[in-house]
């Protein structure tokens, strides 16, 4: 078991957002999180992450059997876990191919490996962004700073591709997305599947699981996992709607 | 009634009464040189050390500040002249053309005085006592100012720098103006000349070192129609530091300013800066670092004298520890200078809980067909940005100084030539370094 969730409240600002969550990922399972809006997707992707600001009242997160709740932000991206966040923010100044770099040897060095050569680095960067259409123009301009919506994706997704990360959480990363840029979002996701690396899609609609086919399916209503189950699932969510789930927790 | 109701003197005040007084018949230059002097010491001494009632000076209380006036420079010695030829300056590696002042005096034998086409180079000290033609045109007419900083330099002017370049020329290299350290506290006026003739192209830099000294640094820039002109002034680890830009620029010409304060327990840059002829395009910037209860204040008054000029007034600074920064920017537009383009913007970024900063900026428009626009902001790190780092493995330290010197990097990154704007994104990097 990779990942851990159990008994999870969170809070912001005094509001309970999370419920009691209940959640494992197998190592090597992709798995699907869908839900209404408002039952607290993106609060348990940020909670995972360390985000400031998120109160755990209740429950613990365990990673690879560690705590990983007391740990700041980029010590649990070194221990391999990664978000890609809905909304990736832009850092002005700060051009992309030295953040990658700054981020990638920061890792590194906290896992207590080699830092990458310039020449390695380079060579990286060049197949990586190869495969995600990203043009090493894109990648000496600053971070995020007039890329477009689905730009920001694939930056997300060739940042994961080069921190290689044992698990990945994906939130709403078909947000905003054409059907194009979907699809090279989707192959940069499967390219990276592998026994030992999970990941967890957080989505809205079945639409992107047509492209990242999930071996699970989870569905979260009001801050708690309400029913678990395989593809399939994913299906019935479309032709029937959230609102069974939400019924059947308010009762 | 116009009895002086300023009688009494701060200690410094009167310490620089006494050696105006005693210095005032071995100062250079006679006759008109003598009566500006003469004039704007009377200027001086009747108005004292500015202080936080003076409107442009609310923030940087200089009587307040100055508890004492040290002792006038003497001549250097051998010792100093010896420091000053090892003094390795934020800029040491730049190709370019180092001229020297030891002690506020200027020094020939540590200077690179080669000849080089178009160009003239002189002590102002020589000048002013030779009474030389360029300096009898120019000093104390560039602009016109009542700031009682600019009157008490005029007064003690000593030595500085005089820098003609003819018109047309462009210079093969940099021209570094390298203050070197005193390591004996003393009072030190500068004044400096450069007259840039139409078409002239040219990088100046001016650097001072960190030292104990108080020093009042003024210079005099006169851009020619149509010439080229970058000025970077570099400031580190001073004690008092007043210096004025007061500069004249001519139409059609492309002229930009940057000063780069690395601390300094009290800075303050004032920058006069008047567009005398139309369609000049200038960018008038500066980035600023401050740790400690270090102070620092950057002041500008830029005149749109002449319309369709286009000017880009933007500065930055972080302020760490106790440290204070202060941006007072007010542009004038005249009523015939139509179509002028001004934008202003001030950045303060404050990493400490005890940081302050101070911004003020002012527009002042008389002529109804222009852009003009200001922005200031104070505030901390921002958050996301922040966490988007950490979230990808950067620990704090790092992301901070990540996000630091982006932010002071941006307005850096403007300066055109490579080896100066490398030199001061370093300088800041060292200085983010040594942050604990």
């Amino acid at each position: 078991m990779l990942l851990e969730v159990k008994n999870l409240h969170v809070e912001i600002d005094g509001k309970a957002i999370l419920n009691g969550l209940d959640l494992t990922i197998e190592q090597g399972q992709v798995a699907a999180i869908m839900g209404p809006n408002g039952s607290g997707k993106s609060t348990l992707a940020y909670v995972l992450a360390g985000k400031p600001n998120y109160e755990v009242t209740q429950g613990e997160v365990l990673f690879d059997g560690a705590n990983i709740l007391d740990m700041e932000p980029d010590e649990r991206a070194a221990k391999g876990l990664f978000l890609a966040f809905q909304y990736p923010v832009e850092i002005p100044g700060v051009a992309t191919m030295t953040f990658l770099r700054t981020a990638l040897n920061a890792q590194r060095k906290a896992r207590g490996e080699a830092e990458f050569s310039t020449p390695d680095f380079m060579r990286r960067v060049r197949e990586t962004s190869a495969h995600l259409g990203i043009d090493q123009e894109m990648l000496r301009r600053a971070v995020n700073v007039g890329f477009s919506g689905g730009e920001k994706k694939r930056n997300e997704i060739m940042q994961m591709a080069m921190l290689e990360p044992r698990l990945a959480v994906l939130d709403e990363t078909d947000s905003g997305l054409d059907i194009d840029a979907l699809k090279i979002v989707a192959d940069g996701v499967n390219r990276l599947r592998s026994p030992k690396r999970s990941t967890v899609v957080i989505t809205h609609y079945q639409r992107l699981l047509n492209y990242i086919v999930p071996d699970v399916v989870h569905v979260m209503s009001k801050g708690r996992v309400v029913k678990s189950g395989g593809k399939e699932l994913a299906l019935e969510l479309e032709a029937k709607g959230y609102a069974q789930f939400q019924d059947e927790v308010a009762a | 009634m116009t009895a002086d109701l300023r009688t009494i003197k701060t200690p410094a005040e009167q310490a620089l009464h006494d050696a105006y007084a005693e210095a005032r018949a071995n100062l250079p230059g006679k006759g008109a040189l003598a009566k500006l002097r003469e004039d704007a010491f009377r200027h001086f001494d009747a108005t004292g050390l500015p202080h936080r009632r003076i409107e442009e000076w609310k923030y940087t209380d200089l009587r307040a500040l100055m508890r004492d006036a040290k002792p006038l420079a003497g001549a250097p010695d051998e010792a100093a002249k010896a420091r000053a030829k090892n003094a390795g300056s934020m800029v040491a590696g730049l190709d370019c053309r180092r001229l020297v002042f030891v002690d506020g005096v200027f020094a020939p034998e540590l200077s690179d005085l080669s000849s080089e086409q178009g160009l003239t180079v002189g002590s102002m000290a020589d000048a002013l006592a030779k009474g030389d033609p360029l300096v009898t045109a120019y000093v104390g007419k560039t602009i016109e100012t009542d700031d009682a900083i600019v009157a008490l330099n005029t007064a003690l002017m000593g030595d500085g720098i005089v820098i003609r370049i003819s018109a047309g020329a462009t210079l093969r290299r940099p021209i570094l103006i390298d203050f070197a350290s005193s390591i004996q506290p003393s009072s030190i006026f500068l004044r400096s000349l450069i007259v840039i003739e139409k078409g002239g192209k040219a990088l100046i830099v001016e650097n001072h070192d960190a030292n104990a000294s108080q020093i009042n640094a003024a210079l005099e820039l006169v851009v020619g129609e149509g010439a080229e002109v970058d000025y970077v002034k570099i400031a580190r680890g001073q004690t008092i530091h007043v210096g004025t830009l007061m500069a004249s620029v001519g139409a059609q010409a492309k002229f930009n300013t940057f000063n780069f304060t690395l601390g300094g327990a009290t800075v303050r840059n004032q920058n006069l800066v008047r567009f005398d002829g139309q369609g000049t395009v200038s960018g008038i910037r500066g980035a600023t670092l401050l740790r400690a209860k270090e102070h620092a204040d950057n002041t500008l008054l830029i005149d749109h004298a002449a319309g369709a000029c286009e000017s880009r007034e933007q500065f930055r600074s972080v302020l760490d520890g106790e440290s204070s920064g202060v941006f007072q920017g007010k542009i004038i537009v005249r009523p015939h200078a139509q179509k002028t383009d001004a934008k202003m913007s001030s950045n303060a970024l404050l990493i400490s809980d005890d940081a302050e900063a101070d911004n003020k900026p002012e527009l002042e428009i008389f002529a109804d067909d222009v852009q003009c626009g200001h922005g200031a902001t104070a505030g901390a790190l921002d958050e996301n940005q922040k966490f988007y780092l950490m979230a990808r493995g950067i620990p704090e330290k790092e992301a901070d100084a990540l996000l630091i010197q982006a932010f002071v990097g941006e307005v850096i990154d403007m300066i055109a030539h490579e080896g100066v704007r490398d030199a001061l994104l370093n300088a800041a990097a060292e200085w983010l370094a040594a942050r604990d």
